[in-house]
This record gives structure tokens, C-alpha cells and sequence, in this order.
């Protein structure tokens, strides 16, 4: 249980650490550092065998997704179409889903674990030249992954015939400009082509069929890419060991808001409770004050929200789905009982209304009135009408039942994950799911917020851009 | 002025080549432009737009897309306060209100001294660390309303200079990538076959 000025967050504890293994070294971001614990053997390792292998090894880890979605890396690698090059990797370093707070930190401590993973990435699935999408707010990351990337290059770990092998890969620096939707995997494959980030549909747009210029593309995640040099050095089954078979490894996961000890901790995966992330001694120790926990976010600002009867639940998928949320980015968000919740609910909601990159309407013009019928209840000047307005716009957006938590309380049962959706991607939902969990987990501080309807009629919505 | 000086033209047609398709270099190119100048002048989209052969146009509109990409003169010390959920319930109202008042501007302007600009901005991935802010996208964590009042006199003072770089400019270091290392980007189109390490076999090189 140690902290380490340099890692503002990162709380060491004693379990297994697989990707945050240096974070104790002040210098973890040397390549000299690197070097000397046992940086690039799993590189060594891998290209002594056939790529076909490597590939192979890492599909039998199941290895998931840490951007999100929790695919596996190996299955998605071999989604490319036979035959057809070149293919390429880009780097997802976008992190910006609120709560979120991991991949900034494996950038800035530790640049060389990453350019590994991505030379096994690139070398197993036959991937010939990678970009590495830093997101554009992260000028430390930015500074660190550079330097790495120059030093490794003079060292002959990237570029042609590395390590006097035929694996040759170039790894491109690239970052944004501030644009959160430039997370989804095809918006930032526009980005990358120079364009605005805007989704793409799928189909015909999975990456992996027709991506980057056109051309097969594999999109992984910082944190997913980080694991890869473990995994080499040490062997699928030594990843599989640790964990639970459907998530096995460790995950970072970081918990924010009202607890004691915030923090981003590496935990085991599968078998760690919120309980014990949100009250165990190595991890937050509590809520803060020792005041009662209100409701919880399980996986980032898109995630439904959870209540203090779900804490029981592991940090696993399936699981986390069919108690109607999910994990997506490893965030978990603490509320205790001073939380106002219609305001907190709003905070979300802004965000992702303001982030709407506006090319489907449901997602445009719903997203900004959940945003102002919100801003009116938060502030008192909402009614009855307004809620009902809510569900009917958040309706427009999810059609059909939304997933929600379970509470004894109010005598509700889950909802399981996913819900379904009029918009290409996830952010016109991401800006309904926190309208949806505050009115469905927490009626009465709306009812107490809202006036009774004065007026039958519709009360139009007044917000620039938005009809009437 | 609002071109790029001969350093920077070096560095613009280095980033290009990195590129299988010109185009990609776009935001990078911005951001120099916004590095050199402080914010995207006219004239160096018209530049931009010849280097990667789009017409100024294009440039505007993928450049207006991204928050970062100020078209207009901007402090020199763009102050971010993020008030998405972790830090709004850490108390990321009560800093913006000590920035304005200090400041005497309201979020979204700059003052009349050309020193500082004031956004009130989204999360910025260092939730744990609430509330929290960036000046030129360099972190504060854990700030107070104090903090926030203290780090606006030393900014003032420049004291943070060494450490905090005028707007415009992320990264103080650049890649670079050796010539005799590089691979080079190859327009995908010719592209035919699979890299030389994935052996070509029947069952069509390496899935
Ligand atoms: C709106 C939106 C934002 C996203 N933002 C990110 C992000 O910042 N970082 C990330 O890795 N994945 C993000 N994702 C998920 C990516 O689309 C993609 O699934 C992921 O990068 C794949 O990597 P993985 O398979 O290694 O998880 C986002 C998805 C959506 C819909
Ligand atoms: S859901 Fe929103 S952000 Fe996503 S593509 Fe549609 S308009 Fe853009
Ligand atoms: S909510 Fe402020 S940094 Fe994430």
C-alpha cells in the first residue's frame, strides 16, 4: 500500500502487478530503467517465433479489451481479411471517458512497455506500420512517449530489421485536438486521416475489414497493448493463472469522488467486489466522512449508475451486465449522501451533450434538451412535465426498456445491459443513461425538485440551435 | 509572421513524410501553427492547406472541429478547469469562481492584458486527483479556491515559466525518427503482399 509522489493516484498494493510493474522507479520511463527490468525480452521472445504463434499465444491468454468494449485482442487481430495489405495498428491514447484515469498514467510512467506491446502487436498480426493517437490535452504523455520513442528507435528496437530480424515497423507519434468522440475507433481513424471526428457506420466501417485509408486496421486500447509484454515473456498460461477464465489478468481501475483514499489501483480481475475497492483497506478505505454511499458509476461517465445493494458484485463483465451496467473503462465514480443528485446527473449529461459530434439527430438535438430540461429541474424551475419529457427525449435516443440496477427499496428489479439505439455510437445514449439511472434510482429527489404542471401543454425548450 | 519560420517548414514537411497519405498531417500541422503563433492565424491555414493539398477550407473545417484549436489571440496562459462528475463533486465550482474573480472574467474570456483566458473545460483522465485544472495543458491537482488564486499571482509573476511553455505549445519534445531506422510510409495503394516477416502460405499470410 504505497503511493509515490511520481504517479499522482497510483496506489501500489500487494497483489500482482502486470502493467504497472516499474511504477515504484521515479525513472520507469527510461529506456536504461526499462532495460534493466526486463524491458523488450518479451519483443526478444516474440519474434524468435512465428508470428502465427505469437498470435496464437496472445488469442489463448484472452486477453480483453481494456478500451471499452472488453473484445479479445487475439479474436479481433484475426478479423482482418485474408490476403489484403498493407494493415495497420493505431493506438488508442485518447482517454477521456469521465472517471477515467489509467492510460495517461501507463504513457507517462511507462512509454517503453507500451512500444513493446504495439512491436508485438504489429509483428503477430502482421500489422506494417503503427500510429500511436495521444490524446491532445496530455502534454506530459506527449513529451514522455517521444522521448521513448527516440530512444528506442536509436537502439534498434523500431524501425527496419529490428533487432537484425525482418520485423521492420515504424511507430508514428500523433495526438489530438480535443474532441472526446475522437475516442471511438472509427472516429479516430478520421481524425488520423485529417479529417473531423466523426463515427462511421458500422458496417460496412469495422476497422478491421476497411479502416485506416481504406485498409484493414486493428484499433487497441493503451492499457490492452501494455499487457503484450507480460504475456510474451511469461506465456498465456501464467496470464490465465492470475484472474478468472472469462477475465483473466488484472485491470487498473480507478475510483474517484466521495472516498477516502481515491486512487488508481491494479487489481486482480474477475474476483475483486466494489466492496472491496470502495471500503477495503488496500484499496479506498471508505467513504469519505464516513457518511452512508449513495449510488456509484461501475465503468466510466456512460455506465448506468449502481446503488449500495450491488456492491457485492465482482469486477467482472458478465456479471456487471446482467445487473444492468457494465465496466466499460475501468471508472468507478463514488457519490455519498450530501450527492445532490439531479445536479450530479446533469454534470454527465453536459458533458456529453457538449461532445455530440452532431451527425445523428437523435444524439444532436436530444442530447442538448436532456441538457436544458435538466439545467431547468437542478435549478427549481422544472415540473412534473419536465420528467416525463425527459424519459420521452431519452426515448427518442434508446428506444425500448434502458437497463438500471436492482434496489430492494424501491422494489425494482435489474434491467439487464445493453439497451438499443437511433444513433451511430455511444454518446447520444452515454448523454440519456445518467437521466435515465438518478430518475429511476432516485424518484423522490426529483418529485421534491419539480413543481406540479401548471400548464397541459408541452413547455418548449429554450436553448440555442434546439427547436421549440 | 503567421507562416512557419524555415525551423518549423523543416519540421512541417518531417511530419508529412511520416505519412502515407499528406492529409494525416493536418492536426499535427495545426498544432505547430498554434505552437509558432499562439493560435491559427488565416495565413497559416492557407500554408497548411498547400502543404498537405487540401484547400484552406478543409483546413478550417476539420481545425474548427477540435476544442484545442483557438482562431482568435489567446492568453498566454489558457487556464482549464474541469467540472465533469469527480471533480464537480470535489468542488470544481468553487475553483472556476475563485479563477473569475481573480481573473475578473467570466469562463470563456481573456483578460484585457492578453495574460490569461479562462475555459471551464471536461475531464481531463486525472479524476482521482479532483478537483483539478490544466494551465497550457500542464495538471494542478487536488486545488483549492486558494491554490488557484496563488497559482494566478505566480503565473503573473513568471514563476512557472521553466515549467509552463507559452499556449500553444504541448510537447517540448518531438519525435524524430533517423533516416537510416526508417521504414518510411508507403502510399497503401502500393502496397502488395505481406510484410516480409508473415510467411505467404496457402492459407492466404499469416491471419
Ligand atoms: C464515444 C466513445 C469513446 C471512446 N473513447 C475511447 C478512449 O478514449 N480510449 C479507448 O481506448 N477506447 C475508447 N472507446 C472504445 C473504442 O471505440 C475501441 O473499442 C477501443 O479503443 C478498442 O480497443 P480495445 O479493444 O483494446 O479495448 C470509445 C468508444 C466510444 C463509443
Ligand atoms: S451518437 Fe452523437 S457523437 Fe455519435 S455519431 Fe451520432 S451525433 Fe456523433
Ligand atoms: S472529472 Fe475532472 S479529471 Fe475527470
Amino acid at each position: 500500500m504505497t503511493s509515490y509522489s511520481w504517479a499522482p493516484g497510483f496506489v501500489a498494493g500487494d497483489r500482482p502487478r502486470i502493467v504497472t510493474s516499474r511504477f515504484e522507479f521515479e525513472d520507469s520511463f527510461t529506456l536504461e530503467r526499462y532495460l534493466a527490468t526486463g524491458g523488450y525480452a518479451g519483443l526478444r521472445a516474440a519474434i524468435a517465433r512465428p508470428a502465427a504463434e505469437v498470435h496464437e499465444e496472445v488469442r489463448s491468454s484472452t486477453l480483453l479489451g481494456r478500451g471499452g468494449a472488453g473484445f479479445p485482442a487475439g479474436v479481433k487481430w484475426g478479423l482482418t481479411p485474408e490476403g489484403v495489405f498493407p494493415r495497420y495498428l493505431v493506438v488508442n491514447g485518447d482517454e477521456s471517458e469521465p472517471g477515467t484515469y489509467k492510460d495517461r498514467l501507463l504513457m507517462e510512467r511507462d512509454p517503453h512497455q507500451l512500444i513493446e506491446g504495439c512491436l508485438i502487436a504489429c509483428y503477430a498480426a502482421g500489422l506494417s506500420r503503427c500510429f500511436l493517437y495521444i490524446r491532445g490535452e496530455m502534454a506530459l504523455a506527449q513529451e514522455r512517449m517521444a522521448t521513448a520513442l527516440n530512444d528506442a528507435y536509436a537502439a534498434g528496437y523500431i524501425g527496419k530489421n529490428i533487432l537484425g530480424s525482418d520485423f521492420s515497423v515504424d511507430i508514428v507519434l500523433h495526438w489530438g485536438a480535443g474532441a472526446y468522440v475522437v475516442g471511438e475507433e472509427t472516429a479516430l481513424i478520421e481524425s488520423l486521416e485529417g479529417n473531423r471526428g466523426m463515427p462511421r457506420l458500422k458496417p460496412p466501417y469495422f476497422p478491421a475489414a476497411i479502416g485506416l485509408y481504406g485498409k484493414p486496421t486493428i484499433v487497441n486500447n493503451v492499457e490492452t497493448l501494455s499487457n503484450l509484454p507480460w504475456i510474451a515473456t511469461n506465456g498465456a498460461a501464467a496470464y490465465t493463472a492470475i484472474g478468472t477464465e472469462s477475465s483473466p489478468g488484472t485491470r487498473m481501475v480507478a475510483v474517484s469522488g466521495h472516498v477516502k483514499r481515491p486512487g488508481v489501483y491494479e487489481i486482480v480481475n474477475g474476483t475483486t467486489t466494489f466492496r472491496d475497492l470502495l471500503y477495503g483497506e488496500e484499496f479506498c478505505q471508505g467513504i469519505r466522512d464516513d457518511n452512508e454511499l449513495k449510488a456509484f458509476v461501475p465503468g466510466g461517465g456512460s455506465a448506468p449508475w449502481f446503488l449500495p445493494d450491488q456492491l457485492d458484485l465482482p469486477f467482472e463483465g458478465r456479471l456487471v451486465g446482467a445487473a444492468g451496467s457494465m465496466l466499460g473503462s475501468g471508472a468507478i465514480m463514488v457519490m455519498d449522501s450530501t450527492t445532490d443528485i439531479p445536479a450530479a446527473a446533469l454534470t454527465l449529461t453536459r458533458f456529453y451533450a457538449h461532445e455530440s459530434c452532431g451527425k445523428c439527430v437523435p444524439c444532436r438535438e436530444g442530447g442538448t434538451w436532456l441538457m436544458r430540461i435538466l439545467e431547468r429541474v437542478v435549478e427549481g424551475q422544472g415540473t412534473t412535465e419536465d420528467l416525463d419529457l425527459l424519459l420521452e427525449v431519452g426515448g427518442s435516443i434508446c428506444p425500448g426498456s434502458m437497463p438500471h440496477a436492482a434496489s430492494a427499496e424501491l422494489g425494482l428489479e435489474a434491467t439487464p445491459f445493453p439497451y438499443r439505439m437511433t444513433t451511430i455510437c455511444f454518446v447520444g445514449p452515454s448523454a440519456y443513461v445518467p437521466v435515465h439511472s438518478a430518475i429511476t434510482l432516485f424518484p423522490s429527489e426529483f418529485a421534491e425538485r419539480v413543481a406540479p404542471a401548471r400548464v397541459r401543454t408541452r413547455i418548449p425548450v429554450t436553448a440555442v440551435g434546439s427547436a421549440q | 509572421m503567421a507562416r512557419f519560420n524555415d525551423a518549423n517548414l523543416t519540421t512541417a514537411h518531417e511530419i508529412i513524410a511520416r505519412y502515407p497519405r499528406p492529409k494525416s498531417a493536418l492536426i499535427p500541422l495545426l498544432h505547430l501553427a498554434q505552437e509558432q503563433n499562439g493560435y491559427v492565424t488565416d495565413e497559416a491555414m492557407r500554408q497548411i492547406a498547400e502543404l498537405v493539398g487540401v484547400t484552406p477550407a478543409e483546413v478550417l473545417g476539420t481545425g474548427s472541429f477540435y476544442e484545442m484549436f483557438r482562431f482568435e489571440p489567446t492568453g498566454r496562459y489558457l487556464i482549464n478547469i474541469c467540472g465533469t462528475m469527480s471533480c464537480a463533486l470535489m468542488g470544481a465550482r468553487e475553483l472556476l469562481h475563485a479563477a473569475e474573480r481573480s481573473l475578473g472574467i467570466h469562463a470563456g474570456g481573456t483578460t484585457p492584458d492578453g495574460l490569461f483566458t479562462l475555459h471551464q473545460a471536461e475531464c481531463q483522465a486525472a479524476c482521482t486527483e479532483a478537483p483539478c485544472l490544466q494551465v497550457n495543458y500542464r495538471y494542478r491537482f487536488k486545488m483549492t479556491p486558494e491554490g488557484v488564486e496563488q497559482l494566478i499571482d505566480d503565473l503573473r509573476a513568471g514563476k512557472l515559466d521553466d515549467e509552463i511553455p507559452p499556449h500553444g505549445t504541448l510537447a517540448r519534445v518531438r519525435q524524430h525518427i533517423p533516416s537510416d531506422r526508417a521504414v518510411g510510409a508507403v502510399d497503401p495503394d502500393d502496397v502488395v503482399g505481406p510484410p516480409a516477416w508473415i510467411p505467404v502460405t496457402v492459407e492466404g499470410a499469416g491471419s
